[in-house]
Order: C-alpha cells, then sequence, then structure tokens
C-alpha cells in the first residue's frame, strides 16, 4: 500500500532523530543538574504528561477543531479568492499586496482585536485567525496553479480551439491541484500553531495554549510542557492527515523518483504568462 | 520557386504576402518574417529550414493561427486559418512532447476528441486505434512520466493524428531526442503519414532530417526571415536505412547547405550559418 509505505517514510527518519534529540536532552539534564522549573527532563515530563493526559487530550481536542474549523474555512476562502484573481488581473494587482499586507500582521495583534469583535467565550476569534492565515497560503499557491499552466499546453489547448472554460477544466484546474495539495501540507501544521497561539491572547480559557501558560505562570514548567507534547502530535497528525489525503487523490503521480514530464518547462516557459508573480 | 498549381493538387497551405512583425509600429519593433509566399500542396510533406531566429516556428504558429499575421493572408485548405483552427483541420506537435503529466497515455490521445465533442466510446476506440498506429498498445493506461522521451513524442504524434486531420504541424518535435532515437521516430513519421495521406509541414535545424523527411524543403534567411529556396527532394515513396547513404540523399544535404549558406550571405549577418546542424 503506497499510502501506508508514505506515512511510513514520513514518520520513520523524524523519529530516529527525535529518539536522539530526546536523549541527549535527558543526559544534559541529569548531567548538568538543572533545576526542573527551567527545563524538565523528558522523564519527568512523561510522567506529568501520564497524569495529565486527560486534560491535554480534552485541550487538544478544543485547539484540534479550532484549527480544523479554520483549516476548512480558509482552503474554502483561498480556493475561491484564487479563482478570482486568475479571472480578473487587476483584482490580482490589487488583493495579493492586500493579501501580503494582512498577512503580515502578527497574531498577536489581530487576537485581541477579533475578541474585542466576538463574545469572549466563543471559539470564533481562534477560528477566524486560523482562516485568515490558511487562506493566504492556499490563495498564493492555488492562484499560481491555475495561471503557471506550460506554454506547450495553452499553444496546444488554442490549436483545438478550446474556450475559456475547457481550458479551466483540463489544463488549469488539474495543474492546480498539486499546488493545493502543497498548500495544504504547508497550512495543516501552521493551522494548529495558529489555533494555539491565539488561545495566548485572552478568549476562552481552554485549549493547548492556555494550558501552557496558565502551567508555566505556576511553575508547573514540566506539565507546561505535556501540553507541548500535545500541540506537537496535534500538528503531526494535521500534516500526516494532509500527506495521506494527497497520496489518496493523485495515486498515479506518488513517485517521487519521477518528476512530472514537463516541470523544467513549465517553470521557464511559464514565467511570462504570470504577470502577478505570485510566488509562495 | 514552384507556384500554386491548383490543377494537378489542391493547396493545403497558401501563404500569400505574409509578414509578421512584434511589438509593431513601437521602437523595438521585430520583424520576424518578410513577404512570405508559400504554397503547400495536399499530401506534401514541407520542412522549414533556417538559422535560429529566421522565424521558421513563427511562420508555423501563423498556419496555425496561434498568432496573426501583421499583414497578408494564410489559407488552411481552402478556409482561413482561423476558421481552420476552428474547425480543428490541423494536429500539431512540439518539441515539448506537451503531455498533460495528470491524465494517462490513453486520455492524452483522448482530449482533443473529447474538444470535438466526441462519444466515450468513440473516442476509446480511436485511441486504440492510435496506440496501435504509434506502436504503444501496451502503454496505454501508463502515466506520461513512465515513458522514455521517444515513447512520449510518439504518443504527441498519436495525438496530433487522433482526429486524423488533413495537416500536422510540427515544430522540431524530434529536436529532443538523441540521434538513433530521432532516426527511428523519422522513419516512423514516414510511415504512419503515408499511410494517412496527411500532409506535412515540419520546423527542423538539421540539414539530413529536412532532406532525409521532405518532398520541398523551404530555407528562410536570417532574421527577417525571408523565403531564400525551395528545394525539391525527391529520396522515394519507400525510404529506409539505406537512403540514408545514398548519393541523392548527400547531394541534397549539399544543396541545402549551400541554399543556407547562400541565405546566409544575402544578409549582413556573421558568417556561418548559426544553429543549423550539420548531423
Amino acid at each position: 500500500m503506497s499510502a501506508v509505505r508514505a506515512v511510513w517514510n514520513v514518520l520513520v527518519p523524524p523519529l530516529i532523530v527525535g529518539v536522539l534529540f530526546v536523549g541527549t536532552w535527558e543526559i544534559i539534564v541529569r548531567v548538568f543538574d538543572i533545576k526542573p522549573f527551567l527545563l524538565p527532563a523528558p522523564s519527568s515530563i512523561w510522567t506529568t504528561l501520564g497524569d495529565n493526559w486527560s486534560k491535554v487530550w480534552d485541550a487538544m481536542l478544543i485547539t484540534g477543531a479550532n484549527a480544523l474549523v479554520g483549516l476548512l474555512f480558509g482552503v474554502v476562502c483561498g480556493v475561491a479568492l484564487s479563482f478570482v484573481l486568475m479571472r480578473f488581473n487587476v483584482v490580482n494587482e490589487l488583493v495579493t499586496p492586500l493579501a501580503v499586507a494582512l498577512n503580515a500582521i502578527p497574531i498577536i495583534v489581530l487576537v485581541p482585536v477579533f475578541n474585542n469583535m466576538f463574545a469572549s467565550t466563543t471559539e470564533v476569534p481562534r477560528r477566524l485567525m486560523v482562516t485568515l492565515i490558511v487562506s493566504f497560503i492556499v490563495l498564493l499557491n492555488v492562484a499560481k496553479g491555475l495561471r503557471q499552466v506550460s506554454a506547450t499546453h495553452m499553444e496546444l489547448l488554442h490549436s483545438y480551439a478550446a474556450s475559456p472554460s475547457e481550458i479551466l477544466r483540463k489544463a488549469r484546474i488539474p495543474n492546480a491541484m498539486s499546488y493545493l495539495f502543497t498548500a495544504l501540507k504547508i497550512a495543516a501544521p501552521v493551522a494548529v500553531i495558529t489555533a494555539f497561539v491565539s488561545e495566548y491572547f485572552g478568549g476562552s480559557q481552554n485549549g493547548l495554549g492556555y494550558g501552557i501558560t496558565s502551567n508555566a505562570a505556576i511553575s508547573r514548567t514540566a506539565a507546561s510542557w505535556g501540553y507541548v507534547v500535545g500541540a506537537c502530535l496535534l500538528g503531526l497528525a494535521f500534516y500526516l492527515a494532509a500527506v495521506l489525503l494527497e497520496r489518496l487523490a493523485s495515486p498515479s503521480q506518488r513517485s517521487t523518483h519521477h518528476q512530472p514530464t514537463n516541470q523544467q518547462s513549465t517553470n521557464q516557459q511559464a514565467r511570462g504568462l504570470d504577470p502577478g508573480g505570485a510566488t509562495a | 520557386m514552384s507556384s500554386p498549381e491548383p490543377h494537378t493538387a489542391s493547396a493545403a497551405v497558401v501563404v500569400d504576402g505574409v509578414s509578421m512583425a512584434f511589438n509593431s509600429g513601437r521602437p523595438n519593433q521585430v520583424d520576424a518574417l518578410v513577404g512570405i509566399d508559400l504554397s503547400i500542396h495536399s499530401g506534401d510533406f514541407v520542412s522549414l529550414i533556417g538559422p535560429s531566429g529566421c522565424g521558421k516556428s513563427t511562420l508555423l504558429r501563423l498556419i496555425a493561427d496561434l498568432i496573426e499575421p501583421t499583414s497578408g493572408t494564410v489559407l488552411v485548405n481552402g478556409k482561413s486559418a482561423k476558421q481552420s483552427r476552428l474547425d480543428q483541420d490541423y494536429g500539431m506537435a512540439f518539441q515539448q512532447s506537451g503531455l498533460f503529466e495528470w491524465r494517462t497515455v490513453r486520455k492524452n490521445i483522448e482530449l482533443p476528441l473529447e474538444l470535438k465533442g466526441w462519444g466515450k466510446a468513440k473516442r476509446q476506440s480511436r485511441a486504440e486505434e492510435m496506440l496501435d498506429l504509434v506502436q504503444l498498445s501496451d502503454f496505454g493506461s501508463h502515466m506520461p512520466w513512465q515513458l522514455s522521451g521517444g515513447m512520449q513524442q510518439r504518443v504527441a504524434i498519436a495525438r496530433a493524428l487522433a482526429s486524423h486531420p488533413p495537416l500536422l504541424l510540427m515544430d522540431e518535435p524530434f529536436g529532443a531526442l538523441d540521434e538513433m532515437t530521432r532516426e527511428h521516430m523519422q522513419a516512423e513519421l514516414l510511415r504512419i503519414c503515408g499511410a494517412a495521406q496527411t500532409t506535412v509541414v515540419f520546423v527542423t535545424h538539421s540539414i539530413p532530417e529536412a532532406v532525409y523527411l521532405s518532398s520541398r524543403v523551404v530555407v528562410l534567411s536570417p532574421r527577417p526571415g525571408r523565403i531564400t529556396d525551395i528545394i525539391d527532394v525527391d529520396l522515394g515513396a519507400e525510404r529506409d536505412e539505406d537512403t540514408r547513404e545514398a548519393d541523392l540523399f548527400y547531394k541534397k544535404i549539399t544543396e541545402v547547405r549551400e541554399a543556407l549558406r547562400g541565405a546566409e550571405g544575402q544578409t549582413s549577418g556573421p558568417t556561418g550559418v548559426r544553429g543549423v546542424e550539420d548531423r
């Protein structure tokens, strides 16, 4: 099964590095006798995590739900916007700088603003924040995929007297699919990070981010690190889900040893077709 | 220069007084082609040869109506080039095979037929016929990247010929292939087009390729491109590996090469024919 193999390839090498990293960490903490409130040893984090697991698990579910809802809305918004951008060049020139500017506003600024806009007990501000970040990533990538159809493909389709909508269906959308999955692989872990970092800045008192700050504030450093482990697991789960989705959607292009036939020419020739220069 | 002879053969392509300038009227105007008159008979295999940048690909794109001439007219099968494009009267192949990498080989061949509005069953049977023609019957379900460069180019030719167009336009289709594959592909192309009586316009920068394939070789001067010579080649309908050793083959190669040198001499360009291969 290629899907299983794909997950295996993604999972095993970082796991080895991770084990080495944690081992070194444990040794350093023991050898230099570092105080637990500064940096707890992995073993004590592990013990605390075991004691607190139901709390961490609940927090993972809350943050995960926020990340997932934001991710889905973000993908929908990003794809919809990229079609508008592809269709209207003027909009492209107007919106792209705006999107970049909007994305440059840090989470720390936007989340409190969103918190003021909505009731502080809802998860809406956090989900909105995730939606914003994700739609930006999806927008840039998918718009590029829709625009950068190889010159040879365009000439061929013109020689077949293909209409704009046929060009869209036969070339632009299929071409943009790989860009969409690339965007998804970037956006999935980013959605988790955005969701739990958003929890740092007010709103409901739940989720992984809240777990980290509230425990750190009362010097329960090991418990705090337990939530960090939860965040790592959640981010990993999101990323793997994105990889799995890509493999399932395009089994025919699974081989990483073969580049698509026209990849080089696409990159060379398509530059002239992309005045927007939407580069991720 | 040969002129149209409507009583002997109908003209597949008539290019009449065509000039092409890019950025016309602006300071950076580039005259690509000047005063091109060319008549290609039905069933002809015509090669366009000339140095790099002489506008041979531009001429092909004008015939294909992918670009419009600055002045002059292009008729394809007695219709305007635009009407012929809309009617899909020609197939086209490029140096890049241009296969759609998300489609199987079979689905790639079916693409022009899909756009013609053919039904599924009709498309599938035609795709099988074309796969058989280019001897890739076992590869219909493969993805393009699983095929070698020569095989990909054969698929591109099958796709170009899928709707049985009377005219095939090719822009250096074998330019990216190695020499052995290239000679093999040339023989294949003659077999395929000979069987279907297809008219071919073939852009190349290889003299032996032009001579081996063509019934006529059209020699273009450096930019701005003009037709300086049209050389009739008659190596016979049955061309094989021995043809490449024949005296007539070498004689014609020499003739084309001298025509190219002559074309070079007509403008004050640098010496030597750039971008034309003797191999």
